[in-house]
């Protein structure tokens, strides 16, 4: 079985940077990358009567733009690599998702990259690249802003 | 000179101040006069009591339902409790399923429609017209009442419209109309038909007009007298932009909001209970007493029977149907777990914040209590005596107030976001059976969105009276039509429980977390 590696990937320049370094490291080990890309989202938010009525309208057209405008592109610019990409779309907490496919994909690395902000959003609620450092159970690498 | 000028104006001005409230209440005894007259012979019908007692047989009508679906489903809202919860929890969800509306999701919003006015001011009319012993009824009437809203709550999710768009909607009127043709029974349509009629009496009475009418009642307890309809008018116009003006962000802000205060309110109460923890005892003892002696209340145990009945009813909306259509939209592969989800909705409004509702009333010592007889003191219309007079929401408040004066405040504008919540999610019932009616169209919607506006109007230049007997009649005449579908219906609800805890026994159904 080939050794696998998720990266995370949102459409911006820097999850793009992240891309790149995981694609690197998947050629020179022959490994199969895994194109991550969480939508956020709480099961425990607040939803009017006409947003309950209309959510599983909306998820379709979520799912259908997250295809078209991040993961498609990205698959189009990674076919010529030679690397055999895998690509999921998930609802969910962004850390918890991401740690959710590490475990259930049986990756050895995990890949994600940081916008290098240190905002005070940061510093009261965390950020997805510190949490996942602390709470990975696989060797994270975190692409800094370029 | 300069005073001899002054005085004319002066004058002048007084009369004015004096003329315009006087006008004032001329619209508003107008509007509630036409109002009063219109609908009374509806209440009457409603509220008529079997022939030689004053007991209503719509009191018994949702009584007698409640008991025979706890029976009939073995005591359903014990045994599915714990599983209710770890529904709610996201327990069984499937997380490739995140993104679609979650039991949380569905709970929370159906809350938000019922919990409101009826938890603050009709606890407070309970208790004031039938004493501590309604609490009792009232709680009871909550635990039996879990039972019809599993039944409802189930067929809703069971027979739901999914639309070619991707929306999801139901309620009663669909279960009604499928239901009944899956099953060969005849009279399913007509039947839907008078519910959906009902529903939008519902919506303009119960759901809009009480609404209006009890947060006119708190501004003007804050602000100070003036009339009606300048609330009213100032409400439809809000209610209206965000329900045919596409305002959405009142309407987010109102749901993220209303949830919050729902727990300020609980907290205070609790905070409230537990400074006077020592009378807890006693308050519940009051309660029981007054359950079956009545403790000298107008109409004694019957009066606090049906008090309490009546206002846990209004409250939780269990065996109404509206529920139903709240909790239909809801994504599951199993109409039973929102069932299940369903039933914690009674117990949260009614067994938890009703009561503590009535027992911050009665342990603050608002009603009056004759020192020689030990019992209450009845006043010339069958009401408690009040510390200082007050009913309905003004009752409560001075009840909150006595241990936090400023609770006066959070208070009012619990009120008036409750009232406002309710207004929205009712709009919503409303618009769903005013569709099932005309169809679906712009136009159509647009109509319906109009009138439910000038309800809003109407209702909060009406006086209380008038106002809460139609919306009480209006509520009431939903859950007679969804009873009766209920009854015929039961038994399709009876083999998706038992399916589906076979299947959870078996381990068919998955535990994901």
């Amino acid at each position: 079985m080939t050794e696998k590696i998720v990266v995370a990937y949102d459409g911006s320049e820097n999850a793009h940077n992240a891309v790149n370094f995981a694609l690197d490291v998947a050629k020179a080990k022959g490994a199969t990358l895994i194109v991550a890309h969480v939508l956020e989202w709480s099961p425990y938010s607040f939803l009017t009567k006409t947003e309950i009525e209309e959510r599983h309208m909306r998820r379709k057209e979520e799912l259908e733009r997250a295809d078209k405008a991040i993961v498609s592109p990205l698959l189009k610019e990674l076919q010529t690599s030679g690397v055999e990409v895998e690509v999921l779309v998930k609802y969910g907490h962004t850390a918890e998702t991401l740690l959710a496919i590490v475990k259930e994909s049986g990756a050895k690395q995990l890949v994600i990259g940081r916008t290098g902000q240190s905002s005070i959003s940061t510093r009261l609620f965390g950020s997805v690249a510190g949490t996942l450092a602390q709470a990975a159970p696989v060797a994270v690498t975190i692409v800094p802003q370029q | 000179m300069k005073t001899q000028f002054k005085a004319p104006l002066l004058g002048a001005a007084a009369a004015s101040l004096l003329t315009a409230p006087a006008q004032a209440s001329t619209v508003d005894e107008t509007v509630n006069a036409i109002f009063a007259n219109s609908t009374g012979w509806f209440v009457s019908f409603i509220f008529s009591p079997f022939p030689g007692t004053s007991f209503p047989w719509i009191v018994a009508w949702l009584v007698i339902a409640a008991t025979i679906f706890t029976f009939y489903f073995g005591l359903i809202q014990a045994r599915g409790f714990k599983h209710a919860i770890q529904l709610v929890k996201g327990d069984y969800s499937d997380p490739d399923d995140a993104g679609e509306v979650s039991h949380f999701q569905a709970l929370a919003t159906a809350l938000s429609g019922t919990v409101g006015l009826g938890n603050i001011a009709g606890v407070a009319v309970a208790v004031g017209i039938g004493g501590p012993g309604a609490t009792f009824w009232m709680i009871l009437a909550g635990l039996m009442g879990m039972a019809s809203k599993f039944t409802e709550c189930t067929l809703g999710v069971k027979y739901r419209n999914e639309f070619p768009n991707g929306t999801v909607s139901g309620g009663p009127m669909y279960y009604i109309t499928k239901g009944f043709e899956e099953r060969g029974l005849k009279g399913g349509k007509p039947l839907a038909i008078l519910f959906a009629i009902f529903c939008i009496f519902g919506a303009f009475g119960g759901g809009n007009m009480f609404q209006a009418n009890q947060a006119h009642a708190q501004l003007t307890n804050v602000l100070g007298d003036y009339p009606g309809y300048i609330t009213g008018i100032i409400f439809a116009a809000i209610v209206f932009a965000v329900i045919a003006g596409g305002l959405k962000s009142i309407a987010k802000v109102t749901e993220k909001v209303v949830p919050f205060m729902g727990v300020l309110y609980v907290i205070t109460a609790l905070i409230i209970l537990l400074i006077n923890f020592d009378q807890i005892g006693w308050a519940f003892g009051q309660i029981f007493e007054g359950a079956f002696t009545g403790l000298g209340v107008a109409g004694g145990l019957a009066g606090a029977l049906i008090q309490g009945f009546k206002r846990a009813a209004f409250s939780n909306e269990a065996g109404v149907g509206s529920a139903a259509i709240a909790h239909s939209a809801v994504k599951t592969k199993e109409p039973v777990t929102e069932g299940y989800v369903s039933l914690l909705e009674p117990f949260i409004d009614t067994v938890v914040i009703c009561t503590m509702t009535a027992l911050v009333i009665i342990i603050t010592g608002q009603l009056m209590v004759d020192p020689e007889t030990g019992l209450y003191m009845v006043g010339e219309n069958g009401a408690i005596q009040t510390a200082s007079g007050n009913t309905g929401v003004a009752l409560t408040s001075a009840a909150f107030s006595a241990t936090f004066g400023w609770f006066r405040y959070v208070l009012a504008l619990a009120v008036i976001l409750f009232a406002f919540s309710t207004m929205l999610s009712w709009s919503y019932y409303g618009l769903k059976a005013w569709t099932f009616l005309f169809g679906e169209g712009k136009a159509k919607e647009l109509t319906f969105k109009v009138i439910f506006c000038l309800f809003v109007i109407v209702g909060a230049a009406a006086s209380l009276g008038p106002v809460i007997d139609f919306s009480d009649a209006s509520i009431f005449a939903m859950a007679v039509v969804n009873i009766i579908g209920l009854y015929f219906l039961m038994p399709i609800v009876k083999h998706e429980l038992d399916s589906y805890v076979s299947r959870l026994k078996s381990g068919e159904i998955k535990k994901f977390k």
